[in-house]
């Protein structure tokens, strides 16, 4: 027998206890208008050292140049696709495209860039967060290596709680890769309960939350 | 793999250091108030306990049945699953993996099942460096340490002592108390870790079975990095970490980060389904997920003890232990402290090594309040003590009667008949109060050793009441 079957055959049990019933509604119930949304998103966000910038959906590629130039940003770097493309016109730096693997340009990556820009799936605003599902066009590392990740974030995409995107949104029916959700910059307390900002991925987390 | 140690010995050495104290008083204190701070309403929070216990109840209700559909979801996408019974077992797996590509190092995110297994220890036996990249683990590695905290590994450090720490093992670094500059330091020597090694290796806090997810909690971004940027990424995990389903995670994480640190949620929430799919630019080409038994199945099999593998590994339980929260983590001498240790490392390793740590509680009830999955941990405790004193063999933890002393089980076999008996229990009675001042100290053991001797009344309640009564 195999380590596997062998540990399988001490799980065996005669009698299934009955389940307990899932009852989600301590998640579900918590329903906020858009206004509240908002503002519960925003103040979550902010209390862990999130930036964000409120734009609209038509302007928000000036905003994303004017938070460049007021940053000093002198390269920023985008995936691919049609928000990454008008991004890209919008900005006066240099502006690099992650079109190429990983392995040919790591060391650039890790010590170049340092900025990247990525669009967001949606948000949660019971916690503040961001949903990304990295994909070919915008790979995994665009935001976690560079020091600032600058996220593109449209209000209409904002759920209340995770569990009802998770319940509603039929993630299971595809999972990407990765799927990851995002509140705030990288962080450690580990330090004598110190908060440090930066510690493995981006100091600074600038969302564009455009209405 | 874990050796015996007194316990008694090591808490004592660290009741005794003032420093040590200050540490883990000033930390557990603020880790409660976060937590508390997180449940402002106590409706919702007992609403989002029974909610996640329910979860993690049915999770064990299925636990074959949903590791097979781990399995095959997991191979589905592309991830190669192993199966280890024992740590030894395990690192064996790891080592084959880790030689396969060449890795002369790894780069570790912070995984306790790893630290079960002693995994850096035996990769360095076989020349292979394994970093841990978590910054409390990485302080706790330069120091030769091992975690004091399941969550935060270095809480029993004050910031001198890192200081000190990070001037005297890492070069080039002059002493600094600046937790921003320590920071800094520590992210530059492991950036280039990340980016040259081999295999990345990783926990995981849950593996959902519907879709062959591994989800990893964090704030840092070591674990993302760890899981990204390698070619190889391998997760080690308990075999009962599985859950059914996707929508699953959700309370369970809410919960998880709440308890853990306060968090309304942390940084990183990083859920992995494949390798690297065609066209992807990076991401590993190889992801495997290491099951581990190490003695849960055993657990599995006793009913009473089976919510013991309901734990997500939150340490709430520890901050709020107050034994814990006076001896530190390191006093325990195993890889789980406190409360969730004291249930787990008897029941893994026997009560023969490990069951001194089961009489460190007063039967207070804290962390059982606190745990939010509803672990009966004080009564798991009072079974696990009656296991290490029983004698009929009829117990079915390892090492069952190892703590049974013959002038224990006299006392209380005279104490059982005594109350059976009535002239004795009336004798006894009359002796206890007429002849109270003839008790001597030490016949109170080690309970008068740092207290004055409780003064006994003149009559005994019975006859209190009489009196009243008449
Ligand atoms: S036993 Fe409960 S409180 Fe303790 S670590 Fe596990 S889940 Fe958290």
């Amino acid at each position: 027998m195999s380590a596997r079957d062998r540990i399988l055959s001490r799980l065996q049990h005669d009698v299934i206890a009955s389940d307990n019933e899932i009852d989600l509604s301590v998640h579900l119930d918590k329903q906020f208008d858009t206004q509240e949304k908002l503002e519960r998103f925003t103040e979550k966000l902010e209390s862990v050292h999130g930036e964000i910038i409120r734009c609209s959906e038509n302007d928000w590629t000036q905003t994303l140049a004017r938070v460049v130039d007021a940053e000093q940003i002198e390269n920023l770097t985008l995936g691919l696709g049609a928000l990454p493309d008008q991004a890209a016109d919008a900005v006066s730096c240099a502006v690099r495209r992650y079109d190429a693997d990983i392995e040919d340009w790591k060391g650039q990556l890790f010590s170049d860039v340092q900025a990247g820009f990525t669009t967001c799936r949606g948000g949660i605003a019971e916690t503040g967060s961001l949903l990304l599902w990295p994909s070919i066009d915008e790979p995994r590392l665009l935001s976690l290596v560079p020091p600032i990740h600058i996220a593109l974030l449209f209000a209409k995409d904002i759920a209340n709680t995770f569990t009802e995107v998770l319940c509603t949104q039929n993630w299971q029916d595809g999972m990407p890769t990765n799927a990851l959700m995002i509140s705030g910059p990288s962080k450690s307390a580990d330090i004598a309960q110190v908060l440090a900002y930066g510690v493995h991925g981006p100091k600074r987390l600038i969302v564009l939350l455009a209405e | 793999m874990n050796t015996a140690v007194n316990f008694t010995d090591a808490a004592k050495t660290a009741l005794k250091n003032p420093t040590l104290r200050f540490n883990f008083r000033q930390a557990m204190d603020s880790l409660r108030e976060r937590r508390a701070a997180q449940f402002p309403d106590q409706d919702e929070l007992e609403r989002a306990r029974d909610l996640a216990g329910a979860i993690r109840r049915r999770s064990l209700n299925h636990l074959a049945e949903k590791l097979v559909q781990l399995e095959s979801q997991c191979q589905k996408n592309g991830i190669q699953v192993h199966w280890a019974e024992t740590p030894a077992q395990a690192n064996e797996i790891i080592l084959e993996v880790c030689q396969r590509h060449d890795a002369k190092h790894v780069i570790k995110g912070k995984s306790m099942v790893s630290e079960e297994c002693h995994l850096n220890d035996y990769l360095a036996k076989h020349d292979i460096e394994a970093l841990e990249s978590d910054l409390g683990e990485y302080i706790v590695q330069i120091d030769g340490e091992t975690p004091s905290h399941i969550i935060m590994p270095a809480i029993h450090k004050n910031k001198k002592e890192i200081a000190e720490l990070f001037a005297e093992k890492i070069p080039g670094v002059e002493y600094t108390e600046d937790v921003d500059t320590l920071t800094a330091i520590a992210r530059k020597v492991l950036r280039s870790k990340f980016e040259t090694a081999a295999v990345g290796i990783s926990g995981v806090n849950f593996a959902v079975a519907e879709t062959g997810t591994l989800c990893l909690v964090e704030n840092e971004g070591n674990g993302r990095m760890t899981t990204t940027v390698p070619p190889v990424h391998i997760a080690i995990t308990g075999i009962e970490k599985v859950v059914p389903s996707l929508s699953d995670v959700a309370p369970l994480y809410s919960v998880l980060t709440r308890s853990a640190t306060g968090q309304h949620a942390t940084t990183y929430f990083n859920m992995i389904s494949s390798p690297r799919r065609e066209g992807e630019r990076d991401g590993p080409q190889e992801v495997h997920l290491v099951l581990l038994d190490n003695g849960r199945s055993k657990i599995y099999q006793d009913e009473r003890m089976q919510d013991t593998l309901k734990c997500i590994r939150c340490g709430a339980c520890m901050n709020h232990c107050p034994v814990y929260t006076r001896i530190g983590g390191h006093a325990y001498g195993t890889v789980y402290p406190g409360p969730i240790g004291q249930i787990l490392n008897p029941q893994q390793y026997g009560i023969d090594q490990q069951g001194e740590m089961l009489s460190a509680c007063s039967l207070n009830g804290a962390c059982g309040e606190a745990c939010p999955v509803r672990i009966p941990i004080p009564s798991l405790i009072s079974e696990l003590r009656h296991e290490a004193t029983r004698n009929d063999q009829a117990g079915t933890v390892y090492g069952q009667g190892a703590l049974r002393k013959l002038h224990e089980a006299v006392v209380w076999g005279s104490w059982k008949w005594i109350h059976r008996t009535p002239w004795a229990y009336k004798a006894m009675g009359l002796a206890a109060t007429r002849l109270r001042r003839l008790v001597p100290s030490a016949a109170m053991g080690p309970w008068t050793k740092t207290r004055v001797k409780p003064a006994l009344a003149e009559k005994t309640l019975h006859e209190l009441m009489k009196e009243r009564e008449s």
